[in-house]
């Protein structure tokens, strides 16, 4: 069955590709309000789905594209096991192989590590309809360049993901939320401090003057870790993770950009960008509510070594992500075509010129 | 460019660039760089460079883009694949110079560090912070981390703290063309492609890594080995599943089996159990509190796994003796066979019984002993072929046997390298893991950084000329794969 679609996808790249058109890669549409818009045929993967194999002692799962998050989660879970990079869904549809194309983390990305961090292999097609298989299920593997890591972020730009070898990690035992009311300067200052302490930290948010502190581990670790920071343990910790993982949290409600602001942990508050802001990741991803213009905000980022992408509400058709240098630039399209030579898949959703 | 003119006159251009103490090219200055850590290959360049100013580089270069000169970039020379191995019509470009710390910020737990730096020196300099950096190759001494990120490095705690490539957020390289370009960024991403997961690893074949920025974590509170003996293999093999399984993540998990035990115990005097067939190291590290509740848990587990005896260690000083075994089995080796040949192959676990039944019978096929080693709880094995070099036909046939290691890897679904790349040595074995149409693809990769193919050239990617010449492609039904290549 999945063979046959496997094929179908095949054929259908190689016609793109002969006659050089377009594709736009869609599976559950979950995203879509994330890069810039794509006008073409649509290649349907959410039909490639299911979980090719999975196997708990070895901490890897094997699964096409199309399988939705949710099918993962719940198959983990059974084995007390998680995807250790906490994706957002944004919808109930959202598949792995869009998760990976945009490299989608949540709140545990700052103390476990990225989608791509988990990402052992992969099989793609690429712009010359060729089937490609890198990496594997293997957690060390240095055969060759990492390509499947490639795929990650990349947006789809370079191939269609056929099926992804994720690492996955044992579920903690024990979790609890505890809260501070705190200034934000106070707030930092713990989050740095407790990771510095090792203490079991598996997600920060600060946001209306409070900062959350989310506790996993084991339960002795946990305890101790509690009595260590102090604060009040919250009662819907699930909830409120999720709210801020799936972005339905208050601060989101608003018709001003959504900015997404990935810059050093330990950068001071922005003061000079009017808005709100919800900090994440122990200080390093902030979300900003503004309406402040495109150049100013990118011009702070850049200039601490950081960047930002337009995340959401983006009303006025405003570059989504944060130019690239020249140099970059010329490289990312050397790659492009090294994948994609007709520029068949998805063009321009990252950036115009690729 | 192998015209002694030309080669004079690349000299001459190069001593405008670098004082002439830093241009290497008589025979003698030449030798001390003509291998790296597998000496079995050895290479004199036309030059070796020592620059020390990114500029110097990046001038260098752009005369060898102009020249057409190949070049091989050099850390310490520790890498175990021959990637450093000079190439004989090219120049040998050591970073060597490059070993300042340049930043270290404790509260961010970053350090920019030029790409000469030692790994060890690393965490030596930011341990008055209670940090350290995680990937700790054996050679970690020695080994220079711009060395790791070409070649992605790991080291025995990787199965929890992962590689370089997880260890890293940002480095700057220069293309063979003289630009330095900077990927990754001050947050714990950036836009465009991960470029930072394609140049990890890419041994020295995109681009000189001229800096590094580390990610470093907070030293553990506290660190707790247990040593468990086994009178079998097997059994040792499933309690690392049955570790795992339980929700447990140690730091590191080793095992060996008996001729690598005998070896590290008359060598060191680790204390180990010298009737053992295998034994097991695991290491488990964290809170005071969680380390004491894991270590009470994986003692149980290895009880009921079969055991015939697990040791907790009593103090730092006996957690130290146990490692210092793990740690000198390579030289320990060393000590009972004139040479030894060091495989690194990657399986998934569960076909571990079937790998090592079969390098048993391969090693008395071939006549040649095996001591094992592996990182086993992520599968990577470092079986350690001992030979004679100085009997006639030895090393060809220990290569051979190396390399059936490898292919029956591949075909459990493993890799032939996990960590110490591909280099020289594993070339002809990309032709099983890589098909084709994939090995074109990663020349295509090279062709975006270094369309002239100057950088590293010959290294971690085969021609497909050379794998229809290594005869190792795939034959479906009698049909060949790309039956319009010429074939040898």
């Amino acid at each position: 069955m999945s063979n046959n679609i496997t094929q179908q996808l095949q054929s259908q790249v190689q016609e793109a590709y002969t006659d050089k058109t377009p594709l736009k890669i869609l599976a559950g549409n979950s995203k879509d309000f994330y890069g810039r818009a794509v006008d073409a045929n649509i290649l349907d993967v959410s039909e490639h789905q299911g979980i090719i194999s999975y196997e708990p002692t070895e901490l890897v799962i094997t699964a096409r594209a199309g399988t939705r998050l949710t099918d993962i989660e719940f198959t983990l879970n059974d084995s007390n096991q998680m995807l250790a990079f906490e994706p957002p869904h944004f919808a109930s549809t959202a598949t792995l192989g869009g998760t990976i194309a945009c490299n989608m983390s949540g709140p545990r990305r700052a103390y476990t590590g990225a989608a791509r961090d988990f990402v052992l292999g992969s099989n793609i097609i690429n712009g010359k309809a060729e089937q490609l298989k890198f990496g594997g299920q293997v957690m060390k593997n240095v055969a060759g360049y990492d390509a499947s890591r490639l795929m990650c972020g990349a947006m789809g730009g370079l191939g269609v993901i056929l099926d992804v070898s994720l690492k996955v990690i044992p579920k903690p035992e024990a979790e609890i939320t505890v809260s501070h009311e705190c200034d934000i300067n106070q707030a930092m200052q713990y989050m740095h401090q407790w990771v510095k302490q090792s203490l079991p930290v598996s997600a920060s948010c600060y946001v209306g003057s409070q900062l959350y502190t989310r506790l996993s581990g084991n339960q002795s670790s946990v305890t101790s870790a509690q009595q260590i920071i102090g604060g009040e343990v919250i009662g819907n910790n699930l909830v409120f993770w999720q709210q801020v993982k799936e972005q339905s949290h208050n601060f989101f409600n608003t018709e001003k950009s959504i900015w997404r602001l990935s810059l050093a942990s330990n950068s001071s508050p922005l003061n000079s960008l009017a808005g709100d802001t919800l900090y994440e990741w122990g200080g390093a991803l902030r979300w900003l509510s503004s309406d402040e213009p495109a150049e100013k905000i990118r011009e702070t980022l850049s200039s601490l070594g950081g960047h930002a992408t337009l995340f959401k509400n983006n009303t006025q058709n405003i570059a989504p992500f944060q130019p690239l240098s020249t140099g970059m630039l010329s490289i990312h399209k050397k790659l492009k075509h090294a994948f994609d030579p007709e520029n068949i898949f998805n063009p321009g959703c990252m950036y115009k010129e690729l | 460019m192998t015209s002694p003119t030309n080669k004079t006159s690349l000299i001459r251009r190069l001593e405008h660039i670098l004082p002439p103490e830093s241009v290497l090219h008589q025979t003698e200055d030449l030798h001390p760089f003509e291998c790296d850590g597998l000496s079995a290959y050895r290479n004199l360049p036309i030059a070796v460079v020592l620059p020390d100013k990114l500029e110097q580089v990046q001038a260098i270069l752009k005369l060898c883009y102009e020249l057409n000169v190949p070049v091989v970039a050099r850390g310490a020379g520790t890498g175990l694949s021959g990637g450093a191995l000079p190439h004989s019509d090219g120049i040998l470009l050591s970073l060597a110079k490059f070993k300042e710390i340049i930043d270290i910020d404790p509260v961010q737990r970053v350090a920019r560090v030029q790409p000469g730096v030692r790994n060890l020196a690393i965490s030596e300099a930011v341990s008055q912070y209670d940090l350290y950096y995680a990937p700790d190759p054996s050679s970690q001494i020695a080994c220079t981390i711009g060395g790791n990120v070409a070649e992605n490095s790991g080291g025995v705690h990787c199965l929890k703290y992962g590689l370089t490539v997880h260890n890293i957020q940002q480095i700057k390289i220069i293309t063979i063309e003289g630009e330095l370009l900077t990927i990754g960024g001050s947050g714990l991403d950036s836009p465009g492609y991960d470029l930072l997961a394609l140049m990890t690893g890419s041994e020295g074949m995109l681009g000189v890594i001229v800096e590094v920025t580390v990610k470093l974590l907070p030293k553990p509170e506290s660190a707790q080995v247990i040593l468990a003996a086994f009178d079998d293999l097997i059994k040792a093999g499933e309690a690392v599943g049955n570790i795992i399984s339980a929700g447990i993540i140690p730091a590191g998990l080793e095992m060996m089996d008996k001729l690598a035990i005998k070896a590290a115990e008359e060598f060191v005097h680790a204390g180990y159990p010298m009737d053992a067939v295998a034994i097991l190291l695991c290491e488990l590290d964290g809170s005071d509190a969680e380390v004491t509740e894991n270590i009470s848990t994986v003692k149980n587990i290895l009880q009921q796994s079969g055991a015939t005896e697990v040791r907790v260690a009593r103090d730092d000083a006996e957690r130290i003796t146990f490692w210092k075994g793990r740690k000198a089995a390579f030289p320990a080796v060393g000590r009972i066979s004139p040479d030894y040949y060091c495989m690194d192959g990657t399986i998934p676990r569960k076909h571990l019984p079937h790998v090592l039944k079969t390098m048993a019978e391969l090693s008395a096929a071939y006549e040649l002993p095996v001591a094992n080693v592996f990182h086993a709880g992520d599968g990577n094995l470092h079986p350690l072929i001992l030979y004679d070099a100085n009997k006639p036909g030895e090393l060809e046939r220990t290569e051979e046997f190396g390399g059936k290691i490898l292919e029956l890897c591949v075909e459990v679904g493993g890799s032939i390298t996990g960590e110490h790349g591909i280099g020289m040595e594993k070339i002809n074995q990309m032709c099983v893991q890589f098909k084709p149409l994939e090995l074109s693809q990663f020349h295509a990769i090279k062709d975006a950084f270094d369309k002239k193919g100057l950088l590293n050239p010959g290294k971690a990617v085969p021609t497909l000329h050379r794998c229809a010449e290594f005869g190792a492609m795939h034959v479906h039904h009698g049909e060949l794969p790309h039956p319009e290549l010429e074939r040898f």
